[in-house]
């Protein structure tokens, strides 16, 4: 593919607001997750919470937006002077000329899950003051960003659980690509509710301590919730030796289970080599690779024999959740933004919680931070329903 | 201004009171569409029978207008690349978890757990079919017909490779349904092609523009563009089966619109 540029990116998650935040505490190997007193649930979890997400205002003018999830997603665009970079590139380009491609799975689905509390019981109406379009809807994150911004260009939220946000890289690489737009928002917003908790809870994928993806004996995921977003657009000839860009993105399908990879990890690995031969890369110029390693048995498993099969046991690879926490469908959108963190400030960021690794996994994987200068890094996504997506970045 | 251009090769069409598009074909001769007919949702044969009992009916609709489109087009499914747009997803299963965490008993089944991502039909279509190529399920409220078709176009011209889109809405439940009105259940499916083969039906140009909306002359077909999500893309439907060369301006994002043009292949 043409390389894109990313001209801002930011992240908000457990680990604080703003790049500088996860930053810092990345390179502490802090661990955002804790005890889980989310609302009223009763779960023996860790979960990695957003705090101040319910102290942020909706502006007057897009009240009908206000959940939870759209309050992350302010929240997340306030940091790092993204909305001034944003705003700039609609000024530039002008409202129709850029786009909004935001992943998410949660969506606005707290505010149904409370409104379903609070039916009338004689009618079983939900209360009137109850706004599906504006909170539940899949689409909501997207039409709050677009309408936030002034943007009229094309947008869309693609939903397609943890593999989400890093879906829209390739939505709007191809927009730009196409010629109908010239810069994209970009992004991932996923926000705690019961229903995902619980749900994972059923599938008995919950761990009841902080997650340890790719330890001998981790036991499941910890969730977490985060807002990230990314500014694409057309490569300008002047983009500078330190341009960050979108290199390449592979996706493939597992065709295979609703809830469980491939046990060869036969999607990933061909997402991995999708995206390799889309950034016209071979995997010995890879850096670092930021591996989805959600902490089921299964999932890292899968994960585990792919990368060996692409890479064998060559690169070095962590997964940050054991410090974000199972961010969901803003997984791919966090991800992205330490992958560029760890490019642009020149580390390897280390995978926390993580003990002695699972007999037979051949990786390189980096159990405490290393510095090193990263020109390409690899960062892995991979979804309920068997949708994989795997994204490379780097300088040109 | 950027054009976007495809070959259709096959198409599905499931909706208030037709089960293919023969039966919609019918509907446009005779102008007697009634937008409240029942949707005749088959049951996904190619589903494994585990899964198939296990499949709402935004699944089984999904999978069943896209399978039509498929067989027409004559495609490998295994390799075909697919985009899935729908304004909402599962209402069923949405009102019954809903139901289930304000209750005391929080309990929930992990069939309807997995179900409830948006991608599930497209999870079903991988496992029915083999299909291990890209896949992507997205949503724009109203306007995910006109996304989806944006979306599938933009990988055609991106990826040269053959795409299939399938927008489907399917009503929600009570309570649900008294704050967001879907008018019956749809599944309306393209298979297209970046070039022209053997198999093209009609060649499609897409530009973004501005409105109005073209509008089915049928007052129930009408009925049916305005209520259901999916079927703003019917009048792309009618024109297909009509074999007539137009222009059309179809529903997105305000204040866009897609602006299309038809030209039959035979």
């Amino acid at each position: 593919m043409v390389p894109i540029l990313i001209s801002a990116f930011t992240a908000t998650s457990s680990l604080g607001c703003g790049c500088e935040a996860m930053l810092h505490a990345l390179a502490e190997g802090e661990c955002g997750l804790a005890p889980c007193r989310f609302e009223t649930v009763d779960l023996n979890t860790f979960v990695g919470e957003v705090t101040g997400v319910d102290q942020i205002v909706i502006p007057s003018g897009l009240s009908a937006f206000d959940c939870r999830n759209n309050r992350l997603a302010l929240l997340g665009l306030g940091q790092d002077g993204f909305e001034d970079a944003v705003r700039e590139s609609v000024r530039r380009f002008g409202t129709r000329r850029v786009g909004v491609f935001i992943g998410t799975s949660t969506s606005g689905m707290l505010e149904t899950e409370l409104a379903y509390r609070r039916r009338d019981p004689d009618s079983g109406a939900l209360p009137a003051d109850f706004d599906y379009g504006g909170t539940h809807n899949c689409f909501s994150v997207g039409a709050f960003v677009r309408d936030h911004f002034g943007i009229e260009g094309p947008a869309v939220v693609v939903s397609s659980a943890c593999s989400s946000s890093a879906k829209v890289f390739g939505n709007a690489a191809r927009m730009i690509q196409a010629g109908l737009i010239d810069a994209a928002v970009v992004g991932g917003v996923d926000s705690l509710c019961l229903t995902t908790l619980y749900g994972f809870n059923s599938l008995e994928l919950l761990s009841p301590r902080p997650c340890r993806p790719f330890d001998a004996h981790r036991d499941g995921i910890s969730i977490g919730e985060a807002a990230a977003f990314a500014l694409l657009q057309r490569t300008p000839d002047d983009a500078g030796p330190e341009a960050l860009f979108l290199l390449g993105i592979g996706e493939s399908s597992d065709a295979y289970h609703m809830s469980a990879p491939h046990p060869e990890g036969r999607g990933a690995k061909a997402a991995i080599g999708a995206a390799l031969a889309s950034a016209g890369l071979s995997p010995a110029q890879i850096g670092y690779v930021n591996l989805h390693g959600t902490g089921t048995r299964a999932n890292d498993a899968a994960e585990a024999l792919a990368v060996q099969a692409v890479f064998g046991d060559a690169v070095a690879c962590s997964s940050t959740k054991g410090s974000t926490g199972h961010t969901l469908g803003a997984a791919g959108a966090v991800e992205a933004v330490i992958s560029l963190l760890a490019i642009r400030h020149g580390f390897m960021p280390a995978g926390v919680n993580t003990g002695l690794l699972e007999r037979g996994f051949e990786l390189d994987y980096v159990r405490s931070r290393r510095q090193a200068r990263l020109e390409t890094v690899l960062s892995n996504s991979f979804g309920f329903g068997g949708s994989n997506c795997s994204l490379v970045f780097g300088r040109l | 201004m950027t054009l976007l251009q495809c070959h259709i090769e096959g198409v599905g069409a499931i909706g208030p009171g037709f089960a293919s598009l023969e039966e919609f074909r019918k509907l446009v001769e005779t102008g007697r569409a009634d937008p409240s007919a029942p949707t005749p949702v088959p049951p996904p044969a190619c589903l494994p029978a585990a899964e198939r009992r296990r499949a709402g009916t935004s699944i089984k609709l999904a999978l069943a207008a896209g399978l039509q489109a498929l067989e027409v087009s004559g495609r490998d499914p295994t390799a075909l690349s697919t985009v899935f747009a729908s304004s909402g997803g599962d209402g069923d299963n949405c009102h019954n978890l809903c139901e289930s965490l304000a209750s005391d008993d929080r309990q929930i089944s992990p069939t309807r757990f997995h179900n409830s991502v948006h991608n599930a039909p497209s999870g079903y279509w991988g496992i029915a079919l083999g299909a291990t190529a890209t896949s992507t399920s997205l949503c724009a409220f109203d306007a995910s017909f006109g996304a989806g078709l944006l979306e599938s176009m933009a990988q055609l011209v991106h990826d040269r490779q053959p795409c299939l889109l399938i927008a489907y809405d399917v009503p929600y439940p009570d309570p649900l349904d008294r704050v967001r009105d879907i008018g019956g259940a749809m599944g309306v499916a393209l298979a297209l092609a970046p070039e022209p083969t053997a198999r093209s039906l009609a060649r499609l140009t897409l530009n973004l523009g501005e409105g109005p909306c073209s509008e089915l002359p049928e007052a129930g077909l009408e009925a049916m563009r305005r209520g259901i999500p999916a079927g703003r893309g019917l009048p792309l439907l009618r024109a297909l089966v009509l074999s007539e060369s137009c222009r059309l301006v179809i529903d997105y994002l305000d204040p866009l619109r897609l602006e299309l043009e038809l030209t039959p292949c035979r």
